[in-house]
C-alpha cells in the first residue's frame, strides 16, 4: 500500500515542477486538477476503510479537481489571447528554484522528529516541497491567475501534510475548509476579471497606484 | 447550546433575508433588525451563568471569547445603523453583497468567539475573510480591485500558513504518542510533554498566519490599500471585527504555548513582533497624508501593541483584554467619522479635506475625539489599557521596551496629530465643489455611541464588565 502512496506523491512532486515551468496558463490548470484529483485518492489509500474516508476522498476530488480547475478555466477563457508573461526568475529559472526547493524538503524532512509510523514515507517531503513550489509559482508569476495557482500548489501542499491527522479533523471542519477553498476560488476569479477589465491586462506588476508617496 | 447556536444562526438567516430583498432602499434595514437582535442575544449570553461546553469540547463561551462577542456586537449595530443611511447616499449602487456579506461576516466573527478546536477557529476566520472581500470592492474603479486583490491574496496565503501551523500543533500530539486532539483544553493538557520542534513550528506558522490577518508588520501590507479604498464602515469592520478575530486566534495558541514548559521563547518572539509593528506603523504615520491610510497605520501599531502585551503577560493580559474594547470601539469612532469627512470633501488628502470642524462639525468633532480616545488619552479606554501594558514592561524590569514602548507610541501619536489638526482646522480650500454632504443622525450618532461607550469603559467601568475583563486575564495567566 504505502508503495502504491509514494508513488502517487512522486506524480504530485512532478506536477509541481510541470506547474513551476509552463508557459501556458491552461497547462497549469490542468495539471493542478489532476494533482487534485490524485490528492483526493489519498485519503483512502492511508487510512483504513470507512465511510467518512471514503466520503472525504469524493468531495476532495469533486473540489479540487473538478470545481476549482473549472471555475479557474472559467476565468480564463473571458480574459484570453493574452500575452504570456515570463515569471519574475524565467520559465526556466522558476523550475531549477523548484527542484532546489524539493531537494531541501528532502533534506529538512529527514531531519524532522516524525512518529516512528511516518518515518520513510515520502508524505511529509512531499508535502513540504509542495509548500515551496507553490510559494514560488506565487512570488515568481506575474498574471493574477497563476498566482491562484501558485496558492493552489500551496494549499494541497498542506492538504498533504494533513493526511497524517485526518482523525483530529471532524468532518465538518474539513469540509467547511473545502467550501472555503471553492469559495475563496469563486472570489479570486471574479477579482481577476476585474483586474483585466480595469487594467486591460493580467499584469499584477502594473498594479502599482497603491504605494506610499515618497 | 441551543442560544449559541441560535446566536450563529440568526446573522445568516438575515444574510439570507437580506439577498431575497429585491427592494434596494429597503434591504439595508435588514442590518439593524439583525444588529439589534445579536446585541439582545449577547447580553442574555453574557449575563447567563457559564454555559456548558458541546459534547465533543467544539464550542465553549469562555470569558476570552465573551470580551470579543461584546465588542464584535457593540461595534456591528453602530456600523448597522450608519450602514442605512450611508446606503441611502451611495443608492445608485447595488448594496446586496454588503447587506449579505456583512451579516455572513458577524455570524463568522460570533462563530470565532465561541470555537474551542483550532480548525473550527480557523474556518471561521476564514470565513470572515472571505466573506469581507466583496466589500473592500464596494466601490469598483481600478484602486479599490488592486486593493482587494492584495487583500485577497496576503491573507489566503497567511491563513493557509495558519492551518499548515494547525497541522503541526495536531501532528505534535501524535509524535509525542498521545491521541491526537485539536480541542484547547486537551492541548493545553497535553503541552508539557509536546515535541519541541513540532510545537515551535507551530507557533511560528501560527503566529505569521493570524499575524498578517491582524495587520502586524511585515505583513501589514495589504491593510493600508484595503483601509483606505473600502468604505467607512467596511473599514470599521476589517479594523474592529477582523483583526480582532486574528487576534484571537493568537491568544488561542498563546494559551496552548504558555502551557509548556520553557515559554521564554515565546513570549521574546511576541514582544520582538509587536515592537516591530509598532515601529513600522510609527514611521508610516509620520508623513501620511491620506487620513484613511492613517487609519490603517493606526491599527497597526494597536495589533503590534496587543502583541508586546501578549508577551509581557501580567497584569498587560488585563490591559490587552481592555484594550479589544477599547481599541475596536475607538476604531469605528474613527472610521465613521473619517468616512463622513471623506464623503464631505470628496477626498481622503489632508491637502483638500482641510476645515472639517466646519464643513460637518459632527464629523469632525467626532473625528477629533476619536483621534484623542485611540491614542490613549484620558478618559478613555485605551488610555487605561495602554498604561496597564506599558507600566508592566517596567515592572517586569524591561526597561528597554518600555522606553521604547512609550518613544513609539510618541511618534504615533504625533504622526496622527500632523493629520489630524489640518483635516479639522484647516482651512477649507476655496476653489473646491462643494458636495451634497450633510451630517445626519444616522451618520453622526452611531460613533457618537461608540465614544460615549469607550469614555464611560475608562471613566466608570461597570463591575460586571470589571470581573470579566479579570476572568479573561486569568484564562491567560493559567499555567496547568
Amino acid at each position: 500500500m504505502s508503495s502504491a502512496i509514494d508513488q502517487l506523491l512522486v506524480i504530485v512532486l512532478l506536477i509541481n515542477i510541470l506547474v513551476l515551468g509552463t508557459h501556458r496558463t491552461r497547462v497549469a490548470i490542468r495539471a493542478i486538477a489532476v494533482q487534485g484529483i490524485i490528492l483526493g485518492l489519498l485519503p483512502s489509500l492511508t487510512h483504513t476503510f470507512h465511510l467518512q474516508i471514503l466520503l472525504m476522498s469524493i468531495l476532495v476530488m469533486l473540489a479540487k479537481g473538478f470545481c476549482i480547475p473549472w471555475l479557474l478555466l472559467g476565468a480564463l477563457k473571458k480574459v484570453e489571447q493574452q500575452e504570456s508573461l515570463a515569471p519574475y526568475l524565467g520559465y526556466s529559472g522558476n523550475v531549477i528554484a523548484g527542484a532546489i526547493a524539493t531537494g531541501l524538503a528532502f533534506a529538512f524532512a529527514a531531519r524532522l522528529p516524525l512518529a516512528t509510523a511516518h518515518q520513510g514515507l515520502l508524505i511529509v517531503p512531499a508535502s513540504l516541497a509542495t509548500i515551496m513550489a507553490g510559494f514560488i509559482d506565487l512570488a515568481s508569476r506575474r498574471k493574477a491567475i497563476n498566482q491562484v495557482v501558485g496558492y493552489l500548489l500551496l494549499e494541497n501542499g498542506i492538504f498533504i501534510f494533513g493526511l497524517l491527522l485526518t482523525e483530529s479533523m471532524p468532518l465538518m471542519v474539513e469540509a467547511g475548509a473545502l467550501l472555503d477553498l471553492i469559495a475563496a476560488i469563486f472570489v479570486m476569479g471574479i477579482i481577476i476579471n476585474q483586474i483585466n477589465r480595469e487594467f486591460s491586462s493580467m499584469d499584477t506588476g502594473r498594479m502599482t497606484s497603491l504605494r506610499e508617496v515618497e | 447550546m441551543g442560544l449559541i447556536a441560535f446566536m450563529v444562526m440568526l446573522p445568516l438567516a438575515g444574510a439570507l433575508a437580506a439577498w431575497l430583498i429585491t427592494d434596494n432602499r429597503k434591504r439595508p434595514w435588514v442590518l439593524p433588525v439583525t444588529a439589534c437582535l445579536n446585541l439582545l442575544l449577547v447580553a442574555i449570553l453574557l449575563a447567563a451563568p457559564e454555559l456548558p461546553s458541546s459534547p465533543k469540547g467544539l464550542i465553549h463561551l469562555d470569558a476570552i471569547g465573551k470580551v470579543f462577542l461584546l465588542e464584535f456586537a457593540i461595534l456591528f449595530t453602530a456600523c448597522s445603523f450608519y450602514a442605512v443611511n450611508y446606503l441611502h447616499y451611495r443608492k445608485e449602487r447595488n448594496n446586496r453583497i454588503l447587506c449579505t456579506g456583512m451579516q455572513v461576516c458577524l455570524a463568522a466573527m460570533s462563530m470565532a468567539t465561541v470555537a474551542h478546536h483550532l480548525g473550527l477557529l480557523w474556518l471561521a476566520i476564514e470565513t470572515t475573510t472571505l466573506a469581507m472581500a466583496p466589500l473592500v470592492y464596494f466601490n469598483r474603479n481600478a484602486r479599490s480591485i488592486e486593493a482587494t486583490w492584495k487583500y485577497m491574496l496576503i491573507c489566503s496565503v497567511g491563513i493557509a500558513l495558519a492551518l499548515l501551523g494547525i497541522f503541526f500543533l495536531a501532528y505534535a500530539t501524535i509524535a509525542g504518542g498521545m491521541e491526537p486532539s485539536l480541542e484547547l483544553e486537551r492541548l493545553q493538557g497535553y503541552a508539557p510533554a509536546l515535541p519541541r520542534v513540532w510545537l515551535n513550528a507551530s507557533f511560528v506558522f501560527m503566529l505569521v498566519g493570524y499575524g498578517a490577518k491582524m495587520g502586524l508588520a511585515p505583513m501589514h501590507t495589504w491593510k493600508p490599500d484595503a483601509y483606505g479604498e473600502a468604505p467607512g464602515l467596511v473599514g470599521t469592520m476589517l479594523a474592529g471585527g477582523l483583526a480582532n478575530c486574528g487576534f484571537l486566534g493568537l491568544i488561542r495558541i498563546y494559551q496552548i504555548c504558555s502551557a509548556a514548559n520553557n515559554v521564554a521563547y515565546f513570549r521574546a518572539t511576541l514582544v520582538g513582533m509587536g515592537l516591530f509593528s509598532i515601529a513600522v506603523a510609527a514611521a508610516f504615520l509620520v508623513r501620511q497624508t491620506d487620513f484613511k491610510r492613517m487609519l490603517a497605520y493606526s491599527s497597526v501599531e494597536h495589533m503590534g501593541l496587543f502583541t508586546v502585551a501578549l508577551g509581557l503577560g501580567g497584569k498587560a493580559f488585563f490591559g490587552a483584554m481592555l484594550h479589544v474594547l477599547g481599541n475596536g470601539l475607538g476604531k469605528g469612532v474613527l472610521f465613521l467619522a473619517a468616512g463622513n469627512i471623506h464623503r464631505a470633501f470628496a477626498s481622503k488628502n489632508r491637502e483638500y479635506a482641510r476645515g472639517a470642524i466646519r464643513r460637518a462639525p459632527w464629523s469632525g468633532t467626532l473625528f477629533l475625539a476619536g483621534f484623542f480616545a485611540l491614542t490613549g488619552s484620558p478618559p478613555f479606554a485605551p488610555f487605561f489599557s495602554e498604561i496597564a501594558i506599558i507600566s508592566t514592561a517596567f515592572t517586569q524590569g524591561r526597561t528597554v521596551s518600555g522606553l521604547l514602548l512609550v518613544l513609539l507610541l510618541m511618534t504615533a501619536f504625533l504622526g496622527m496629530a500632523m493629520t489630524v489638526i489640518p483635516v479639522v482646522f484647516g482651512d477649507p480650500p476655496a476653489d473646491r465643489q462643494r458636495t451634497r454632504y450633510h451630517d445626519a443622525f444616522l451618520l453622526v450618532a452611531p460613533p457618537l455611541a461608540l465614544l460615549l461607550v469607550t469614555g464611560t469603559i475608562g471613566i466608570w467601568m461597570p463591575a460586571p464588565l470589571y470581573q470579566l475583563l479579570g476572568e479573561a486575564a486569568a484564562l491567560l495567566e493559567k499555567m496547568p
